[in-house]
């Protein structure tokens, strides 16, 4: 068996009455796609928050690479080589393509904290050639100077993939990385996801989409009501009726 | 939107140019502030500090929209600092300077340690709270450090360590604060303030080009954002408010310098609320704005208010009697004791008209000239223009 890269073990996690989370064991081996799909409320995106530090689970412990995250500081969480891309897209509105990217790329070389007031932005080439690279890759090179804030929803969360992409993280997380996107802009998504899969990164994807799910996942666990209630290759999923009666009340998939 | 706040990446060549225009403008202020009968020094040198001031307090609220509504207390600590070094040690000027930025500094240290715990209005608040409490103190409890209301001044009998050191006795009159042995005072004191203030425009000029900078303005756009980035954003906010703070303490010395007393009214909240009018009208997170509003501010408040009716009338004197008398009379309800009113007019126009300050104004007009001489081919972007927060 590979390498797990995260392993979270029995977390439980409660608002008020509610059982968000319950006994929820995943483990996500490296260099896979896992794919965690549900109907709407299942709990996807209060795991993927336990995973960054953005809550602290109840009970157990989310283990990133022998390291417990539990009770982490997203930041820190972030220097480990985690990275995420949220569910609106969110980015730095106000600056350019470019220094978006810059800001994360200084992020991963520079630490959480780095005070060098007399450093100038102009100086850092290779900074710069690197965030221009990462543009490239996910197609948005010539709007490298344009301001964020006038680019389409697909485009958005694009230039979010590359500022987290260009910190070469060991583990991306992404919480629905289509929704809302047209057709054409959900095809090129998918086909960069698989570009990067190429290189062996990591992925942990939150997805409604059943074509992006089975585009791109080796494993799929299926979350229903806080709990995980099937767990396998994306054949088998399919071909599950558990998941056909929780996820579309009967219909075929 | 083409945002003025935005990070500006710049080239060494147009940076070189900016300061050479910047310091020859400052320096031949003197000059070109004549016709507007605003050149003598003691008006001078209050455009050079509240200058410094606004460029301090720009850093923290233009970078990181972080809004302090306290930082006239520094101001008044710079003050208090810088005084005490005149009384305890010596009349030069870079002693009292030191000493005013360095308590400054640990004083905003803890004030900004204990109010960046919260963002938006709760930080202001809490900063609003700190300054009232410190003018308070002032006034009250601090009365040994302070001497209350009376406020601190130089006494013949101050100790003065090293002058009297190195001096022998000191002559029967008040010595004034001095460089080396230079007298600061008329044009001599504008111009080390000048030169104080190039220097504090280029470590804010570097500042806008760092990627510190940058990582601030980051913050500002969205903090969520940097955080999951890996960025722990609270010793960033704190570095920029104890820079922001030292730029006030600064100030703060330089007003004991060009007169030499520390009172607490300098704590306020109305001198924490001019800074920030100063930093919008000109337009917040800019590099010349805050400078451009101090100097707005700072003219009115001396030139504007002290036109009375008497000059009105020879205005309009070529105008008929009656016409001339009603004229007259609406107007001088904005000059004189009225200059607040015409400044509070002012400032609603451009918070509502140029949401980006004065600087904006003049880039749209700057944009407006050059897509006039390409022909239509516009420059700016059509997009409608945001308040920065």
């Amino acid at each position: 068996m590979a390498n797990v890269v995260l392993d979270v073990s029995d977390v439980n996690k409660t608002f008020g009455g509610l059982q968000a989370l319950s006994h929820i064991n995943l483990q996500i081996e490296e260099g896979k796609t896992h794919a965690v799909i549900g109907p709407n409320g299942a709990g996807k995106s209060t795991l993927l928050n336990v995973c960054v530090g953005r809550l602290a689970p109840d009970t157990g412990a989310v283990m990133f690479d022998g390291v417990n995250l539990t009770g982490m500081d997203p930041y820190d969480i972030n220097q480990l080589g985690v990275a995420r891309v949220f569910q609106t897209p969110e980015i730095f509105l106000d600056l350019t393509l470019i220094q978006n990217v810059e800001i994360a790329a200084l992020a991963k070389r520079d630490g959480a904290f780095h005070f060098r007031p007399f450093r100038l932005m102009y100086k850092e080439k290779a900074l710069t050639e690197e965030a221009e690279h990462m543009l490239e890759d996910v197609g948005l090179y010539r709007l490298k100077d344009e301001h964020t804030g006038n680019l389409s929803r697909g485009d958005k969360r694009r230039l979010e993939l590359a500022m987290c992409l260009v910190q070469h993280p060991r583990l991306l997380l992404l919480d629905e990385p289509t929704a809302g996107m047209s057709r054409h802009d959900t095809n090129r998504t998918i086909d960069l996801l698989k570009r990067i899969k190429e290189r062996g990164m990591t992925k942990v994807i939150i997805e409604h989409d059943m074509h992006v799910v089975f585009s791109l996942a080796d494993k799929i666990s299926v979350l229903a009501q806080g709990a995980i209630i099937a767990e396998g290759a994306p054949d088998e999923i399919r071909g599950n009726p558990k998941v056909q009666e929780a996820y579309l009340g009967g219909a075929h998939v | 939107m083409a945002s003025l706040t935005a990070f500006q990446p710049s080239t060494p060549k147009r940076d070189a140019i900016i300061m050479a225009v910047f310091a020859a403008v400052v320096l031949t202020a003197p000059i070109w502030l004549t016709p507007i009968g605003a050149s003598y020094p003691d008006l001078l040198q209050r455009f050079a500090i509240f200058g410094i001031f606004a460029i301090g307090f720009n850093i923290l609220f233009g970078l990181t929209g972080y809004l302090s509504f306290g930082h006239a207390a520094f101001l008044g600590v710079g003050s208090y600092a810088a005084v005490w070094m005149f009384k305890l040690l010596t009349m030069n000027v870079l002693v009292a300077i030191a000493f005013g930025v360095l308590v400054t500094a640990l004083f905003s240290i803890v004030i900004g340690y204990v109010c960046l715990r919260r963002s938006g209005i709760y930080f202001s608040i809490l900063t609003l709270a700190f300054a009232q409490m410190s003018y308070n103190m002032a006034y009250s409890v601090l009365t040994p450090i302070t001497n209350g209301e009376t406020a601190l001044i130089l006494e013949t009998a101050d100790p003065r360590i090293i002058d009297r050191a190195l001096l022998g006795d000191a002559k029967e009159a008040l010595p004034s604060p001095s460089l080396f042995g230079l007298e600061l005072t008329g044009y001599a004191a504008f111009y080390f303030c000048a030169v104080v203030l190039i220097l504090a425009f280029w470590v804010s000029l570097r500042i806008f080009r760092s990627p510190f900078g940058l990582k601030l303005l980051a913050i500002k756009s969205n903090q969520n954002r940097m955080i999951y980035t890996g960025y722990n954003t609270r010793p960033y906010l704190l570095v920029a408010f104890v820079i922001s703070g030292m730029y006030a303490g600064l100030a703060g010395s330089l007003m004991a310098i060009t007169d030499p007393l520390a009172g607490a009214e300098r704590m306020q909240w109305t001198a924490s609320g001019e800074v920030v009018l100063m930093t919008i009208l000109g337009g917040a997170g800019t590099l010349i704005g805050p400078l451009l509003g101090a100097g707005i501010i700072k003219y009115f408040e001396n030139i504007f208010s002290a036109v009375g009716k008497t000059q009105l009338s020879e205005l309009f004197a070529f105008l008929p009697d009656g016409l001339n008398e009603a004229l007259v009379g609406l107007m001088s309800l904005f000059v004189g004791e009225g200059w607040h009113l015409t400044l509070g007019v002012l400032f609603m126009l451009v918070v509502i008209f140029l949401p980006g300050g004065l600087m904006e104004g003049i880039k749209r007009l700057t944009d407006w000239a050059k897509s006039r001489r390409q022909g239509g081919e516009t420059v700016g972007d059509g997009a409608a223009h945001q308040p920065s927060e």
